[in-house]
């Protein structure tokens, strides 16, 4: 494409609407209009002007407003549509498998679908990283592509405009005026804070010229931002973990390498409706009892510097509780209560007792987290454990299975030694029953009591991006209120040498405003009246269609 | 004149090429990135092992780094776990076989009673070392999720493989053909 020769001799990139110099209107459709587009100051959006590579072809691809909408429109889709089902983080399965299942199971052909086209994980789904992606592109490649070319423009403005650029303005105005008019508008403008700039019979004022950044600034914003986002599927930003944590156990911290964690106890506390709580009294009779709080005291560890991963020399950093609201916070991690479970079986208490005479030799207490393999009575009888099965779920091959390590449901192969049965009598105790595989046995193991243990439900997190995302936000905000609050107002003054003035203003918002400001300069420096000649095609449309009816 | 307009071409050409190329890799590694975000801090073939210190039934100390020049066949299991009870004795039987030749089987327990490692060890008559990871402190440097995993481990210390689920006994057979020393 060649350069436009507008007739002022000025030479205008390809695609100008408006000469960068004199802004007389340089393409058929913007003469024949009766107002100007100002957008962009009538400069070329760069990508329109070139497209021959296929790089440029990409560049103008997403430089397209349109696109970008369409990318915006696409996301609202996706996200609505997320919502319609649970994400995987709320439903009740953990494995891949389980979870495909699941959505299968609950949902039908729709979950099937859903999971299928990963619905259920949306925002770690590979096309909405995708589709986001896509949008920053456009946001940086079509805020560059506008940003410069305006820039460029509003950095190059000519005080002198051509007669067919000021006639189109919104605001013109066209008359006798003053001989001093020109030096009194430009006090005027001067003392209501306009930038002014004068070249031979004319004058330019201007003022907020930056609220015209406010987008790209906002765009700025909005990347830093996805930029933060993005950080956090690295290693090492973002940590969002969850820890089962039972009374009296020290666990590994997940993500944070070198620090553990004990529970010294979980509590949960509820409002008695006794004096001062007697306001709960109401809440306690309709729904049975009302949490006060949940608490679960631990001890924080972290290795010795020159220490392995499961070495024993754990070195105590800090006791504290946790309670909900008011994390544990140590090295940018902060541990949060989040879930319990109370009563998990935790030690069983059991007599030997001879069956026919249901004579006691005493009693022995099975630790369910750390068995003992021997236990010795008083009078000479023991009680040898030969097998533990703490979630016992049946016989395989004849052999007693476990289906998880928790205690849950524990099985006990024991065999009992007493002076009358030195042989030994073996027997097989679960919660439920007792089998005696080697025949009738005279002794028996009673159930006598259990031990429990509460288990805390922790989360673990840690957000370095926080700091990324707030500035993010806090620039997208400032360019905002700079689009908005701000807005750019100008003014184009020339006075013939027959004393005529013309005058034409333009802003990128809030007229009414730039008309305050005029009716001051007006009255000041004796211009011509000015005319909004929108208002008066609307006025004329108006009474056209009038008649019409 | 022309010249002056072509190397302006070039140079938007350029600058176009480099933006788009930026922001589509790094698009791509946030994709990859989410793609490999089930397991966070990821241990990958070709790291060096993280090394560790953890004690056996007997109650003797193992480093990781003392095997250092000896292929470790590094097993994380525990006795709720089928399958890690089906290669347990074929991992033992091949220890056998490879032991000399400069292969060291540890297996890792996940947290359980020394009881119930113990009486299992008895059961299956195990002759190598079984360490008990008490705190998951090793089985979290090393993110294991499904059991059984085993890593393997070359003698320069540097992770050769890491499998997930059961393996036959010629599975076991050929990893630790890898690791052995020359």
């Amino acid at each position: 494409m060649e350069k436009i020769q507008c007739q002022c001799g000025h030479l205008n990139p390809p695609g100008t609407v408006l000469c960068e110099a004199c802004g007389r209107s340089l393409t058929e459709k913007e003469q024949k209009s009766k107002l100007v587009d100002m957008r962009y100051e009538g400069t070329a959006r760069r990508s329109q002007t070139y497209n021959k590579s296929i790089i440029d072809k990409i560049w103008n691809f997403f430089s397209s407003v349109k696109v970008g909408v369409s990318l915006i429109v696409l996301l609202l889709v996706a996200a609505a549509i997320g919502t319609i089902l649970p994400q995987k983080a709320y439903i009740p399965a953990t494995t891949a498998a389980e979870i495909k299942a699941y959505y299968t199971d609950v949902y039908g052909s729709v979950g099937r679908v859903y999971h299928f086209l990963g619905f259920h994980d949306m925002y770690s789904s590979f096309w909405f990283i995708l589709l986001v992606g896509l949008l920053a592109i456009s946001l940086i490649v079509a805020s560059l592509d506008r940003f410069v070319p305006l820039y460029r423009s509003l950095k190059n403005q000519r005080v002198l405009r051509h007669i067919s650029f000021m006639n189109k303005q919104r605001i013109f105005a066209d008359g006798p005026g003053a001989d001093d008019s020109l030096q009194k508008a430009e006090a005027k403008l001067k003392e209501l804070k306009y930038k002014v700039t004068t070249d031979k019979n004319g004058l330019l004022a201007e003022k907020g010229r930056f609220s015209r950044w406010g987008p790209y600034v906002n765009h700025i914003g909005l990347i830093i931002f996805l930029f933060g986002v993005m950080l956090r599927m690295m290693p090492g930003f973002y940590v969002d973990e969850s820890l089962w944590l039972r009374e009296g156990e020290t666990r590994a911290i997940p993500e944070a390498p070198g620090y553990s964690l004990e529970s010294k106890g979980f509590e949960l506390e509820t409002y008695t409706g006794e004096d001062d709580e007697a306001v709960f009294n109401e809440a306690i009779d309709r729904v049975g009892s009302v949490a006060k709080n949940y608490q679960t005291d631990i001890v924080l560890y972290q290795k010795p510097e020159d220490s392995l991963p499961g070495a024993t020399d754990l070195e105590k950093v800090k006791e504290s509780s946790i309670r909900v609201n008011e994390p544990l916070k140590f090295d940018g991690y902060a541990i949060y209560q989040m879930d319990f479970r109370l009563d998990e079986l935790k030690a069983m208490k059991f007599q030997l007792t001879n069956k026919e005479t249901e004579e006691s030799l005493g009693e022995l207490t099975i630790d369910l987290i750390n068995p003992e393999k021997t236990y010795e009575f008083e009078n000479g009888a023991t009680v040898n454990l030969l097998g533990y099965y703490p979630d016992f779920s049946g016989f395989e091959n004849g052999e007693p299975q476990t289906a998880t390590p928790l205690p849950n449901n524990p099985g006990f192969l024991v065999e009992m030694k007493t002076p009358e049965t030195p042989d030994g009598e073996t027997s097989f105790i679960t919660i439920k029953n007792t089998v005696e595989p080697f025949g009738e046995n005279q002794y028996k193991l009673a159930f006598q009591a259990a031990e429990t243990r509460d288990v805390s439900g922790l989360t673990i997190r840690k957000d370095r991006t926080l700091p990324i995302l707030g500035l993010g936000g806090l620039i997208f905000m400032i360019g905002v209120a700079q689009g908005m609050y701000f807005n750019h107002r100008r003014f184009w003054i020339q006075q013939k040498a027959d004393g005529e003035i013309l005058l034409a203003g333009h802003t990128n918002k809030n007229w009414f405003g730039l008309k305050k400001d005029l009716d001051q300069v007006t009255e000041y420096a004796s211009l011509p009246a000015y005319v909004d000649q929108q208002e008066e095609i609307e006025k004329a449309e108006k009474l056209e269609s009038e008649e019409q009816s | 004149m022309n010249e002056k307009k072509n190397k302006k071409k070039q140079n938007r050409l350029i600058m176009r090429s480099a933006i788009l190329l930026v922001l589509i890799a790094a698009i791509g590694y946030t994709i990859y990135n989410s793609a490999t975000a089930d397991d966070v801090t990821v241990l990958e073939v070709g790291d060096k092992a993280p090394d560790f210190a953890l004690a056996d039934l007997e109650g003797n100390d193992h480093k990781l780094s003392d095997y250092k020049g000896q292929g470790v066949f590094l097993n994380f299991w525990g006795t709720w776990c089928k399958p890690c009870a089906k290669e347990m004795p074929a991992m033992d039987r091949q220890f056998d076989v490879f032991k000399d030749q400069g292969v060291q089987v540890l297996a890792v327990n996940i947290a359980q009673s020394d009881f119930e490692v113990q009486s299992f060890s008895d059961q299956y008559g195990l002759s190598f070392p079984i360490v008990i990871d008490k705190t998951k402190s090793v089985m979290t440097a090393y993110n294991i999720r499904p059991l059984p995993t085993t890593v393997l481990i070359n003698p320069e210390g540097e992770i050769e493989r890491i499998v997930t689920g059961e393996m036959t006994e010629e599975d076991i057979k050929g990893f630790m053909e890898e690791i052995k020393p020359e």
